[in-house]
């Protein structure tokens, strides 16, 4: 049977690792390099990098982290952020990505999921949704919005309609990432989570909101969520790696648990 | 051609235009071996030991091998006793045929492809994620695998071996599925090793100083 993944993401801003709270006043807690070694021997089961480097001088900081942590974590290793053409996946892959994160481009340009699904495959695009609660209306049938710019930006577009036609063009995954549970600590987004996970054939991964051990457990059974992602809760020392899993497998979520 | 070119590689990783190879490589290097990645069917041929890995489409998989001349290159190395690792896309194609594409494959292994097909609309595809790896059969590659120990899947189509002997271990999602095949000095997983974790290393490690036999 297949186990449910946890999922760490390390926001990267210039080389450093990064935590945002509701996306604005980011401050950095750590090397990434260091973190995702950490979290390697703890028994992560996948870790995703987001650049968050405002300046595009700097990218070149964040093909190095990729390197080095390629080198030493043998577990998949997804990155995004300001993947804007094949070329820049392609980069990345060189660098040691094996998923690449498509978020706030594809909304803009939505063929560059299908152009990235050609050239690395389907199963390796990840297409990153970040999602704002609207209310059901005629544009919003879902009551759901997708927003970019780290959710400054709304875009006029319903989230469920956008997550169909991502799977449509080629991608191999979903995250689903509340806007308004982000950085609160208060739990995942459910009613989204779980309507996305209904509607396509993809896994799902849920972001936004873990701050406590049964949050996860929560959005894997109710959330149908395949995997759960979290940040500052392990970021910040408050609950290891090991200590969630053995946590959501107890309570019957089946993890892997020997590593 | 260079005398460097006729020294035999420790371990040449096939490069087919099939996904990303340097993760092998690394996990490789990790292990204590220097692999190369190389396109050149004689030094396929010449290496002391290929792996075969892979992911994307088994119909352009199969074009490239057979434009590159690999494919050959490849059965040839089988034939002569070299110990060949095939991986994902790699194991895929050793089978007979491929509903994927509908491709003919290299024929390494009497068998078929197919595609996961599911009533429950909650079980996902591709396969993806960490699952539990059950050995059938006695294999040096998966000596000290230890009942419960998952290794990373990510696939849509899964092997059907018609010869129930060359499954060395099968992984449960929706029904049993051959996830290592074995015949002679080959052997394949459909599983990532090279994205396992620990126990992927092993077997890495254990295919480094593998001679072939079972």
């Amino acid at each position: 049977m297949l186990s449910k993944r946890l999922i760490a993401c390390l926001d990267v801003r210039d080389g450093k690792l990064a935590k945002s709270v509701k996306f604005v006043d980011t401050k950095d807690i750590g090397d990434p390099v260091e973190k995702a070694r950490e979290y390697y021997a703890d028994g992560l089961d996948e870790l995703v990098f987001y650049d968050i480097t405002a300046s595009s001088d700097n990218r070149s900081i964040m093909l190095d982290v990729v390197e080095a942590v390629a080198r030493e974590v043998f577990i998949p290793l997804s990155v995004g952020g300001g993947v804007r053409s094949v070329a820049d996946a392609t980069d990345l892959r060189l660098a040691g990505a094996e998923k690449i994160n498509v978020n706030s481009a594809a909304v803009q340009r939505p063929q560059l999921i299908a152009e990235c699904a050609e050239a690395i495959g389907d199963q390796n695009v990840v297409l990153s949704m970040d999602i704002r609660y609207a209310g059901a209306t005629q544009v919003f049938p879902s009551g759901y919005e997708i927003v970019i710019n780290g959710g400054r930006t709304p875009m006029g577009i319903d989230a469920l309609a956008w997550a169909r036609e991502g799977e449509r063009l080629g991608a191999g995954e979903l995250v689903v990432n509340s806007i308004d549970a982000d950085g609160t600590r208060e739990g995942y987004e459910l009613t989204l989570t779980a309507m996305i996970a209904e509607a396509v054939r993809i896994p799902v991964i849920a972001s936004g909101g873990a701050g406590e051990p049964q949050h996860l457990v929560d959005v894997l059974t109710t959330g149908k969520a395949d995997a759960a992602l979290v940040a500052s809760m392990v970021h910040y020392g408050d609950f290891s790696v090991s200590e969630l899993k053995r946590y959501v497998q107890d309570r019957g979520v089946k993890m892997r648990m020997s590593w | 051609m260079s005398w460097s070119s006729l020294v035999p590689d420790a371990i040449v990783i096939v490069d087919y235009d099939a996904g990303n190879l340097k993760s092998v490589q690394r996990a490789c290097a990790e292990v204590g071996v220097t692999a190369a990645i190389s396109n050149d069917p004689d030094r396929v041929r010449r290496a002391e030991r290929v792996i075969f890995p892979g992911v994307g489409a088994a119909g352009s998989a199969m074009r490239s091998l057979i434009k590159t001349g690999l494919d050959a290159a490849l059965k040839e190395a089988i034939l002569a006793g070299t110990p060949v690792l095939g991986i994902c896309l790699g194991l895929q194609i050793s089978l007979d045929h491929s509903e994927e594409n509908d491709t003919s494959t290299l024929g390494l292994i009497a068998g078929r492809v197919r595609r996961f097909q599911f009533d429950d609309p909650e079980l996902k595809i591709p396969h993806m994620g960490w699952n539990e790896v059950r050995p059938v059969a006695a294999h040096p590659l998966l000596a000290g695998i230890e009942p419960g120990d998952e290794f990373y899947f990510v696939h849509g189509y899964y092997p059907a071996p018609i010869e129930q002997h060359h499954v060395y271990a099968v992984t449960d999602y929706e029904h049993d599925f051959a996830c290592a095949l074995g015949k002679d000095n080959y052997f394949a997983t459909q599983f990532h090793p090279e994205k396992s974790g620990r126990v992927g290393l092993r077997l890495m490690e254990q295919f480094t100083c593998w001679n072939g036999s079972c």
